[in-house]
């Protein structure tokens, strides 16, 4: 680890300045210039169409891809000039596809590679590695080869390994996807706990439900860009559907009644609820 | 059809079974879909009912398999991918990887089948149709999202056009719409006479096209019926699945006293 670094802190503040990204291969512009500010403790879904932009955002966020154009800040400083090693102590970033992160011979191993290179040892060690291994449910399963779990749990040990590394700022790329209902509750658990502990959770997903009902914030995206931005209530009203629509979304079954019985929006089933009475 | 009689399976070096005393029919024009909690047996079934396991995977089975009245054993594998064809639950293991653009990539099924080059092409285009993804024919399937490389191994799947599909959570990475898309085509496949087996955690997906629902347990089948009755099942949250929304909404607005006729309403207006 650097030494320049301010040491931990326990909040972050994520900001992109004009945020263009063109890969390589042919000059699609995956990011087309997007300006996002992320306070430390906000908890942030980001929802849009396949290919929209959501990955390439994130990856922005932890130094994984550097921008074509614009910059990234990180509590004012710009990312450019942090290490990966620097920006991975205070941004931890769970992929999509778990097979792409997973690399150790056994489960403990796993979750404790993160925390070593932040130069965690003993019993701290030892405590955020059990902690992260009760959040996603694998305790017990420490000597496991985690090529001996199913993908669903392969998917919540690369999020046990993120987590292990307690970093102030947790990115969560398509956490729910493959996960049954107890695997869903658990994401669930992880991210509200990550909230009340003060970090900024951001997540990608394809799931309205799980969007309404556990972000405060919805950053909706088309073609690199973001179209839409607020709560909820905001995001799925009906007077959004029709941009919701245009990047490949529905809005949650309740917003879809609320709006047929006329209540206002009513993004998740608890509000929809509340709303028709008794 | 599709046929499984008594089938269990094993896995190469594993302690116990993988899949015990399976019995089901799928008839052709039917989608029936399979639900269950991670590691229930969802996967390895798929693997079996199309023929992979124990052809490819090794393993042991048990019971008796059958596709069209035959038994698939002596098949060459040519034909058995021609007859039935699976969907994997990750595009990277479908994906060959040795393809520079989404066309070559959808191609490679049929080029391998050593079909006339004019069929190749349009059966490659055909599936791209489909699944609205032409606009993707030039692009490099290794750069593509997540989501995007899944349309393009469900693409590359249906330019195979086999008699019968097993699918493995083929919608996990995509949005709302394209999950309604595959939907859709899936209903069109079996309109046409395919069996179809999809396994997914989207009970809302399963709720809109599958005739007829199993749930695994352990291996074993805990609930099999038409799938209103399983997904309205109250064993279904034990069972490590997601209740579907319109169950989940109407079972919260009773719990909670909410207006329920009202609410009742707004459903019928479908």
């Amino acid at each position: 680890m650097s030494h320049d670094w301010p040491g931990p802190s326990p909040v972050t503040e994520l900001r992109t300045e004009g945020l263009v990204h063109r890969y390589a291969d042919g000059g699609v512009r995956a990011l087309d210039g997007v300006d996002l500010h992320v306070a430390a403790g906000e908890r942030v879904a980001i929802v849009g169409q396949n290919g929209s932009g959501k990955t390439t955002l994130v990856r922005h966020l932890n130094g994984l891809l550097r921008p074509t154009e614009g910059r990234v800040t990180v509590d004012g400083t710009d990312a450019a000039g942090l290490t990966i090693a620097q920006l991975a102590s205070r941004v931890g970033l769970v992929f999509q596809d778990p097979d792409r992160q997973i690399f150790a011979g056994s489960v403990r191993s796993e979750v404790e590679f993160g925390p070593r290179n932040l130069g965690r040892a003993g019993a701290e060690l030892r405590n955020a590695v059990s902690a992260a291994l009760d959040a996603t449910g694998l305790a017990g399963e420490e000597a496991t080869n985690p090529y001996d779990l199913g993908q669903s749990r392969r998917k919540l040990l690369a999020l046990a390994s993120v987590l292990a590394m307690r970093t102030p700022v947790l990115v969560l790329d398509e956490p729910t996807t493959g996960q049954d209902a107890r695997g869903l509750e658990r994401v669930r658990t992880v991210i509200e706990s990550a909230a009340s502990e003060g970090r900024t959770v951001i997540a990608i997903s394809h799931d309205m439900r799980f969007v309404a009902e556990s972000f405060e914030r919805v950053i909706v995206m088309r073609a690199g860009a973001i179209i839409l931005d607020g709560s909820a209530s905001h995001v799925f009203a009906a007077d959004a559907w029709d941009a919701l629509a245009s990047t490949h979304l529905e809005p949650p079954l309740a917003a879809a009644i609320g709006q047929r019985l006329d209540l206002g929006s009513t993004p998740t089933d608890a509000s929809l609820i509340r709303a028709l009475g008794p | 059809m599709i046929a499984l009689a008594g089938v269990g399976y094993r896995y190469a070096g594993a302690a116990g079974p993988a899949l015990l005393d399976i019995d089901l029919e799928l008839r052709d024009g039917e989608v029936v879909g399979l639900a269950g909690a991670s590691e229930a047996g969802k996967t390895t079934l798929c693997l079996v009912v199309s023929g992979l396991a124990p052809r490819t995977v090794g393993g042991q089975i048990r019971g008796q398999v059958t596709l069209d009245g035959e038994d698939v054993d002596a098949w060459p594998m040519h034909r058995l991918s021609q007859t039935i064809g699976i969907g994997f639950q990750n595009p990277s293991t479908q994906l060959s990887g040795v393809t520079d653009t989404v066309f070559e990539e959808v191609a490679f099924g049929p080029m391998n089948l050593a079909l006339p080059r004019v069929e190749v092409v349009a059966r490659s285009w055909a599936a791209l149709d489909l699944l609205r993804i032409d606009a993707l024919a030039e692009r490099d399937p290794r750069r593509l999202s997540g989501g995007q490389q899944q349309l393009v191994a469900m693409a590359g799947l249906l330019a195979m056009r086999p008699a019968h599909l097993v699918l493995d959570e083929p919608t996990a990475q995509l949005d709302p719409a394209g999950t309604r898309m595959v939907g859709e085509a899936i209903e069109r496949l079996a309109a046409d006479g395919a069996s179809i087996l999809i396994a997914e955690q989207k009970t809302d997906l399963l709720a809109s096209i599958c005739s007829r629902l199993l749930v695994l347990d352990g291996g074993r089948v805990a609930l099999s019926g038409p799938s209103a009755e399983v997904l309205a099942d109250l064993e279904l949250s034990r069972l490590g699945v997601a209740e579907p929304s319109e169950v989940r909404l109407r079972r919260a607005a009773d719990a909670a006293g909410a207006n329920v006729a009202r609410l009742a309403g707004a459903f019928a207006r479908d």
